[in-house]
């Protein structure tokens, strides 16, 4: 079981990025738990400046911009 | 750097460099034939007599909507693959340790370079914060970046030529440097949310190794999301500016918007605030105000309130800020802004 979070505070790019992240998760078939982070306390545990921010397993992978879809499944197969 | 030569041997990566030396043959072809093709369908094909106020106007549009929006698309790609060697991460790096002053001005310059859309305002401030970076110096970043925005740089470029410009990135440094420095002098501290004091992030940071093609990739990702976000204002913005132009007579606006209309500059701040989001509109409804007998200074004013100050940045800045904090913040920048609007008034 994959946990992944996506950090933002709500604006369309945060959105843009849950929407891809579920979407990878789906094609792939991969059992993960997607949650939604919007408190800044809790985003800024992460070492991130800018969002939106996706995490994988605790591990901040890509922060300020939205992947390629095909980037994002490369982090979920490992 | 190094990765170029090893990119080229890869098919993908030719296929994408073969695909940018094409765009930039079609750009270069694009922009040199807008000005007959837009005087040969207002002239010959619309059958407009030059000179009246239909044919000028609809000749101005369809002249300054293609170049516009061309000037735009190759722009932000430059700006952007520039970009990609700069981030909020190496920008907070080469900010902590510095004083105030060098940090200011350092913060100021760094916030015209550094990729930052304003929905990150706050962790960025508290990440910065948190590095130990002073109160002023941060702002001076959280001004200059926007204030210093790249369409209103291109658009005001392409509209006004590179002097404007210029003298608008100039006056946007020295406002993001001064006004940061004030804030760090007022010892405002006590007025950031407590919160933000208490974060301590974990983990390592980010540590990116773009390959060219990368960089070409991302900054094309870029050209379409902000050209895909603005296209509209700014066709609105040239329509309006398209018929002031060729129906409004010179020098209409000298009463309320020239030089002897003292209130006129602290009114375009006032008004440029609610209008935040639109600065891709308002400037080319700014650049035909001025030729029909605006003052540089006042429009100036009114475009820097326009991006500057804007009511959702407040608005998301009011989580990390308590309210005296945030009113200082405001009334500085609007201060600054008015005070750059009448110096251009009063030397040119």
């Amino acid at each position: 079981m994959i946990r992944i979070k996506v950090l933002g505070s709500g604006c369309t790019n945060c959105k843009r990025l849950e929407a891809s992240t579920r979407k990878v998760v789906e094609t792939l078939g991969i059992e993960a738990e997607i949650e939604k982070i919007t408190d800044y306390a809790e985003i800024m545990k992460y070492p991130i400046l800018n969002t939106p921010g996706l995490v994988i397993n605790e591990k901040l992978v890509s922060a300020g911009r939205i992947p390629a879809e095909d980037e994002i499944a490369g982090w979920l197969k490992i | 750097m190094n990765s170029f030569p090893k990119d080229l041997k890869n098919n993908h990566s030719r296929q994408i460099i073969a695909l940018l030396f094409v765009a930039i043959l079609l750009w270069l072809l694009a922009y040199n034939a807008i000005q007959p093709v837009a005087n040969y369908i207002s002239y010959n094909l619309l059958r407009l007599t030059p000179g009246s106020h239909l044919g000028d106007a609809i000749a101005f549009f369809l002249y300054d909507v293609p170049k516009i929006l061309l000037l735009l698309s190759g722009m932000i790609f430059i700006i952007s693959i520039f970009r990609t060697f700069f981030s909020p991460e190496r920008t907070r790096a080469l900010l902590s340790g510095k004083r105030q002053g060098i940090g200011n001005i350092l913060a100021a310059l760094l916030g015209i370079v550094t990729p930052f859309c304003s929905c990150s305002a706050v962790p960025l401030f508290i990440g910065f914060v948190e590095s130990g970076i002073p109160l002023g110096v941060t702002f001076s970043f959280l001004i200059s970046a926007p204030i210093i925005n790249e369409v209103a740089i291109i658009l005001l470029y392409g509209l006004f030529g590179w002097k404007i410009a210029a003298i608008y990135i100039l006056s946007g440094l020295t406002i993001a440097i001064l006004s940061g420095l004030m804030i760090g002098r007022l010892n405002l501290e006590r007025h950031v949310e407590d919160f933000v004091w208490k974060v301590q992030s974990t983990g390592a940071l980010l540590e990116e190794k773009l390959a060219w093609t990368d960089r070409i990739l991302r900054a094309w990702e870029s050209v379409k999301e902000i050209v895909g976000k603005v296209w509209s204002y700014v066709i609105a913005g040239i329509a309006v500016g398209a018929i002031i132009h060729g129906y409004v007579p010179e020098s209409a606006l000298a009463g309320i918007m020239g030089k002897q209309a003292w209130w006129s500059v602290p009114a375009a701040v006032l008004l440029g605030v609610p209008l935040y989001s639109n600065a891709a509109g308002v400037i080319p409804i700014v650049s035909t105000l001025i030729e029909k007998g605006a003052s540089l200074g006042t429009a100036l004013a009114f475009m820097m309130s326009v991006v500057g100050l804007s009511l959702p940045e407040i608005i998301i800045l009011r989580r990390v800020l308590k309210p005296p904090l945030i009113a200082v913040f405001v009334c500085t920048v609007a201060l600054a802004i008015i005070i750059t609007g009448y110096l251009f008034n009063i030397i040119i």
